[in-house]
C-alpha cells in the first residue's frame, strides 16, 4: 500500500513541470544525415556526418586565447576496422538504429576512398561569445569504386554500396535524413533516376554552385513504407556522358625533388583556375625536424613574377622536440599556378631512432590550405539551425564566397640510413680479435709447465704383464 | 552365558559401523566443500595478446594472435580488459584483395578480424619496452585506460606470444628481441607486485618451449607450440590471398576453442592434447610444476573466457527519488527554453585579421651561454690590447 503510494508520487513528480515528453527539441540534440552523390565516372560518394550538441554551464572569458591553439599531426595512420570501432562508439545509436546500421566495415574499406573525421568545437550562445555550446560532428566519407566493387555496373542501390538497408531512424536523432544529389538529372532531364521518388526536394548553393537534392526523412513515416526498410536506388536512364568533370577553382599538389640523401626541395603548387578573380589562401606546412628547412631558399612564384606573401609565420624546428612550421596568406592571381618551393637537407637520425623499417622512407605530413574561393553563384544567407548538416560544416559568412579546406598528399622522403648490421660485425671483430691475440699472450705469459711422471700402469697393464710373464714373454 | 554378552558386543560392532558410515558421508561433504574452497580464487579475467611480426608475409601471426582475440572476445573477456598488440596492418594493407578482413582458413571461411576489433598497440608502438611496461604497469603517466593492463591480484591474465623466435629468445618486428630471462624476470615483478592471481603463457614460435624455461614465479602454467631444437610451422597457404594464413598449432587450438561456450567444464588436459605431433609436425611442451592446483582442474573459462560466480537473492531494495536533482534539472529545462538565441560560429578565415594583426610580443630572456661567452672574448681582447686604463671610462 505504501509501495502504491511512493509509486504515484513518483509518476506525478515525473509528470510535473518539463518532464515527461515536452515537445521542443532540446537542445542536447543528435543529427543524423547521409549523403549520396553520384559521380559523372559512375563512382559514387558517401557522406555521413553525424551532430551532437549539448550546452556548457561554464563562462568564458572574451575572446580566445591563441597561446593555447597546438597543431600537431601524423603523417601516416592506416586506417581500418580498428579505427572505425571506438569512432562508432561515440554515436549515441552506435551502430543499431537509424543510418550508422550502414557503416559495415568490409564495405566501407573496400573503397577508392575512406576519410573520418572527428570535429568538436564550441558554438557561441551569445554575441560577445561568453557563453557557448560544444558542438561534436562525426564525418566519414567513402567512394565506392564502380568497377572494382561494382563489376562494371553502374546502377547503385543502398543495399549494394553498403550490404545493409534503412529500418528505422535513431530513437535519440531529432533529424535523420537522406540526401541524393540529383542536379545532373534535373539538368539533362532523366539522365538518373531514384527510387523511390523522393516526397521533398531541397536546393541551395552548395560550395559556390546550385545544386538540388531529393530528401528521403526517416522520422516520416511515410518514406519508410510497408516493408519496413528503404532501400535507395540511383538507375542511370543514359549513361553519363563522358566529358571531363568541372575543375575546382582550387586544387594542389605537393611534391619533393632532388637526387641523393643528402638534399632535396620541396614544392607546392597551387592551382587557381577561376578566370577573373584572385582569392587569399593560408597554406600551413608542418615539416618534421629531420628534414632542415633552408629558410633563405623559399621561393614564391606565379606566373613567372615573386609573390610576396601578406603574412609569413616561421616557427623554426628543435632537433627531436618540434617541427618546422611555416604558415603564409598567399594571394593566388586569377587563371595561374603559384609556385611555392624550399630547399632542405636531410638529418642523420641517431641509431635508436629509426623505425624497424627504415628503408621505406620517412612521411613529411601534407599541407594544409585554407581558402575562401569565389562562388559561382552567390548564395543566400541561411539560418545554420535549419539548413541541412553538410552546409554548416565550414559555415562561411560572406555570400561571394565558401570556405574550403584542402590537404596536399603525404610525401615520402628517404634518409640515410647506417648499416644495422655493424654493431653486430663490431662485436664479433673484437671479440675475435680479443680472444685470438690477447688471449694466446695471456696464455704464454702465466702458462706454467711441469713434467709430469709417466703413470705405472693401470690394472689392465699389470694383468697383462703379469700374463706375458706366464708366458715367457718380455713385460710392456 | 556367552551369547548374552555376545550380543552387546555386536550390537556395539553394529553401532560402530552406523557411526563410522555417517562419518565418512559427513567427510565426503566436508572434502566437496574443501574443493570448492581451493577452485581458483580469481574474480576477473584480462588477456594480453602480441603478434610481434611485421611485414606482409608474416600474416599468420597476425592470424594467429587475431583468432585468440575473437575466442576470448567470445567468451566473454571485454575489450576493456584485452590489450592487443599487433605490429603490423594486414586487414587494410595494399596487397590485401579483401580489405578489412583477416582470414584464418583458405577459401575465405572465417573472417577473424571482425568488425568490432580495438587494437591497442599498433604498428611502432609494438616494443619490448612498452610490452614491458605493460605487463609490470610501469606506463608514463599519460597512457589511456585501454593501453594499461590494470590488473590485480584476483586476475587470471592470459598471455599470448607469436612471431619469430629462437632457442632462448622472441624477435620483435625485426629489430630488436627479448630474452626468456627477461620475461621470467617481468612474471617476477608481476607476482611481487601482486599483479596476477594465475597467469596462463602461450607462445606459438619456433623453439617455443625456450621461452618457458626460465620461469620462477609461482602460479604460472605454460604452453608452447615446440621443443628446444624444433620448428613451428604454418598451416596451408592461401592461393588468392598469397601467403600463409595460420599456425598449425594455433590452428588446431583455434578449432578447439570454437567448441568452448562460457558454461563448459572443459580442462587444461585437454588443452595440453590439442595438436599432436601427428599433425603439427612439432612436438607441443607445457609447463606446470609451478602452478598450484592440478591442471585437471582448472577450467579453460578459467584463462579464455570471463564467467563469472552469480549468487541469486531474492532480496529488494527500493530506490527513492531524490527531490532536488530532480527539480533542479526541470528547472534547467524550463530555463533551456527561454533563452532560444541563434547560435554563431566563428569565422573560418578571418583575412583581414590575419593581415592586420600586431606581430607578437616576444618574452625578452636574458643572452645565453654562446653570446655571454663571445662577448667576455671581445671585451678580454680589447682591454689586453689597449690596457686596463680604458676602464675607468666605463665605470
Amino acid at each position: 500500500m505504501a509501495v502504491a503510494v511512493r509509486l504515484a508520487l513518483i509518476v506525478l513528480l515525473l509528470l510535473g513541470p518539463g518532464g515527461w515528453g515536452h515537445t521542443e527539441p532540446s537542445r542536447d540534440s543528435l543529427r543524423e544525415e547521409l549523403v549520396i552523390t553520384p559521380l559523372p565516372s559512375g563512382d559514387v560518394a558517401a557522406t555521413f556526418q553525424f551532430r551532437t550538441r549539448w550546452d556548457s554551464e561554464l563562462q568564458r572569458e572574451e575572446g580566445t586565447d591563441h597561446y593555447f591553439l597546438r597543431y600537431a599531426v601524423l603523417p601516416r595512420e592506416v586506417v581500418c576496422t580498428e579505427n572505425l570501432t571506438p569512432w562508432k562508439k561515440l554515436l549515441p545509436c552506435s551502430s543499431k538504429a537509424g543510418l550508422s546500421v550502414l557503416l559495415k566495415a568490409d564495405r566501407l574499406f573496400h573503397t577508392s576512398y575512406h576519410s573520418q573525421a572527428v570535429h568538436i568545437r564550441p558554438v557561441c550562445r551569445n554575441a560577445r561569445c561568453t557563453s557557448i555550446s560544444w558542438e561534436l560532428r562525426q564525418t566519414l566519407s567513402v567512394v565506392f569504386d564502380a568497377f572494382v566493387t561494382g563489376q562494371g555496373k553502374k546502377d547503385w542501390s543502398l543495399f549494394r554500396m553498403f550490404s545493409r538497408t534503412l529500418t528505422e531512424p535513431c530513437p535519440l536523432a531529432a533529424e535523420s535524413r537522406v540526401y541524393v544529389d540529383i542536379t545532373s538529372s534535373k539538368q539533362d532531364n532523366e539522365t538518373l533516376e531514384v527510387n523511390p521518388p523522393p516526397l521533398t526536394t531541397y536546393q541551395d548553393v552548395i560550395l559556390g554552385t546550385q545544386k538540388t537534392y531529393a530528401v528521403y526523412d526517416l522520422l516520416d513515416t511515410a518514406v519508410i513504407n510497408n516493408s519496413r526498410n528503404l532501400n535507395l536506388q540511383l538507375k542511370w536512364k543514359r549513361p553519363p556522358e563522358n566529358e571531363a568533370p568541372p575543375v575546382p577553382f582550387l586544387h594542389a599538389q605537393r611534391y619533393v625533388s632532388g637526387y641523393g640523401l643528402q638534399s632535396g626541395e620541396l614544392s607546392t603548387l597551387l592551382y587557381n583556375t577561376h578566370p577573373y578573380r584572385a582569392f587569399p589562401v593560408l597554406l600551413l606546412d608542418t615539416v618534421p625536424w629531420y628534414l632542415r628547412l633552408y629558410v633563405h631558399t623559399l621561393t614564391i612564384t606565379s606566373k613567372g613574377k615573386e609573390n610576396k606573401p601578406s603574412y609569413i609565420h616561421y616557427q623554426p624546428a628543435q632537433d627531436r622536440l618540434q617541427p618546422h612550421l611555416l604558415e603564409m596568406l598567399i594571394q593566388l592571381p586569377a587563371n595561374s599556378v603559384t609556385k611555392v618551393s624550399i630547399q632542405f637537407e636531410r638529418a642523420l637520425l641517431k641509431w635508436t631512432e629509426y623505425t624497424p623499417d627504415p628503408n621505406h622512407g620517412f612521411y613529411v605530413s601534407p599541407s594544409v590550405l585554407s581558402a575562401l574561393v569565389p562562388s559561382i553563384v552567390a548564395s543566400k544567407p541561411v539560418d545554420w539551425e535549419e539548413s541541412p548538416l553538410f552546409n554548416s560544416l565550414f559555415p562561411g559568412s560572406d555570400s561571394s564566397s565558401y570556405f574550403v579546406r584542402l590537404y596536399t598528399e603525404p610525401l615520402l622522403v628517404n634518409l640515410p640510413t647506417p648499416d644495422f648490421s655493424m654493431p653486430y660485425n663490431v662485436i664479433c671483430l673484437t671479440c675475435t680479435v680479443v680472444a685470438v691475440c690477447y688471449g694466446s699472450f695471456y696464455n704464454l705469459l702465466t702458462r706454467t709447465f711441469h713434467i709430469e711422471e709417466p703413470s705405472k700402469g693401470g690394472l689392465a697393464k699389470r694383468l697383462a704383464n703379469l700374463i706375458r710373464r706366464a708366458r715367457g714373454v718380455p713385460p710392456l | 552365558m556367552a551369547a548374552n554378552s555376545f550380543r552387546p558386543r555386536v550390537l556395539t560392532a553394529l553401532a560402530g559401523l552406523l557411526a563410522l558410515s555417517f562419518g565418512s558421508l559427513a567427510d565426503s561433504r566436508i572434502e566437496d566443500q574443501a574443493e570448492q574452497f581451493f577452485r581458483s580464487g580469481h574474480t576477473n579475467n584480462w588477456a594480453v595478446l602480441v603478434c610481434t611480426s611485421r611485414f606482409w608475409f608474416n600474416y599468420r601471426h597476425v592470424a594467429n594472435t587475431l583468432s585468440v582475440y575473437r575466442s576470448v572476445k567470445r567468451l566473454g573477456i571485454p575489450d576493456s580488459h584485452i590489450v592487443l598488440m599487433l605490429a603490423d596492418d594486414m586487414a587494410c594493407n595494399a596487397r590485401n584483395p579483401k580489405p578489412a578482413t583477416v582470414f584464418s582458413h583458405k577459401n575465405m571461411e572465417l573472417n577473424v578480424y571482425g568488425d568490432d576489433v580495438e587494437v591497442d598497440y599498433r604498428s611502432y608502438e609494438v616494443t619490448v619496452e612498452n610490452f614491458l611496461r605493460v605487463l609490470t604497469g610501469r606506463v608514463p603517466p599519460g597512457t589511456p585506460r585501454s593501453k594499461r593492463l590494470l590488473s590485480d591480484d584476483r586476475s587470471n591474465i592470459l598471455i599470448y606470444m607469436t612471431g619469430h623466435g629462437g632457442n632462448g629468445f622472441l624477435k620483435f618486428q625485426d629489430s630488436e628481441e627479448i630474452t626468456n630471462i627477461e620475461l621470467a624476470d617481468a612474471f617476477e615483478q608481476m607476482w611481487q607486485k601482486r599483479r596476477y592471481n594465475e597467469l596462463l603463457f602461450i607462445i606459438d614460435t619456433c623453439q617455443g618451449a625456450s621461452m618457458y624455461e626460465r620461469f620462477y614465479s609461482p602460479n604460472i602454467m605454460a604452453l608452447a607450440s615446440s621443443q628446444v631444437g624444433e620448428d613451428s610451422l604454418s598451416h596451408q597457404p592461401d592461393p588468392a590471398i598469397g601467403v600463409h594464413l595460420m599456425d598449425r598449432y594455433t590452428f588446431y587450438v583455434l578449432e578447439f576453442l570454437e567448441e568452448i561456450n562460457p558454461a563448459s567444464q572443459t580442462n587444461m588436459n585437454d588443452l595440453f592434447q590439442v595438436c599432436p605431433k601427428s599433425l603439427c609436425v612439432s612436438t607441443p611442451g607445457h609447463r606446470t610444476d609451478l602452478f598450484q592446483r592440478d591442471p585437471k582442474n582448472v577450467l579453460i573459462t578459467d584463462f579464455f573466457g570471463s564467467v563469472r560466480k552469480v549468487e541469486i537473492t531474492t532480496e529488494t531494495i527500493s530506490l527513492q527519488p531524490d527531490l532536488g536533482i530532480m527539480e533542479s534539472s526541470n528547472k534547467e529545462d524550463q530555463i533551456d527554453e527561454e533563452r532560444m538565441e541563434p547560435l554563431k560560429y566563428a569565422e573560418q578565415l578571418p583575412v583581414a585579421q590575419i593581415i592586420h594583426q600586431k606581430p607578437k610580443l616576444k618574452d625578452w630572456h636574458p643572452p645565453g651561454g654562446f653570446i655571454l661567452g663571445l662577448w667576455a672574448l671581445i671585451i678580454m681582447v680589447f682591454f689586453k690590447t689597449y690596457g686596463i686604463k680604458h676602464m675607468k671610462f666605463i665605470f
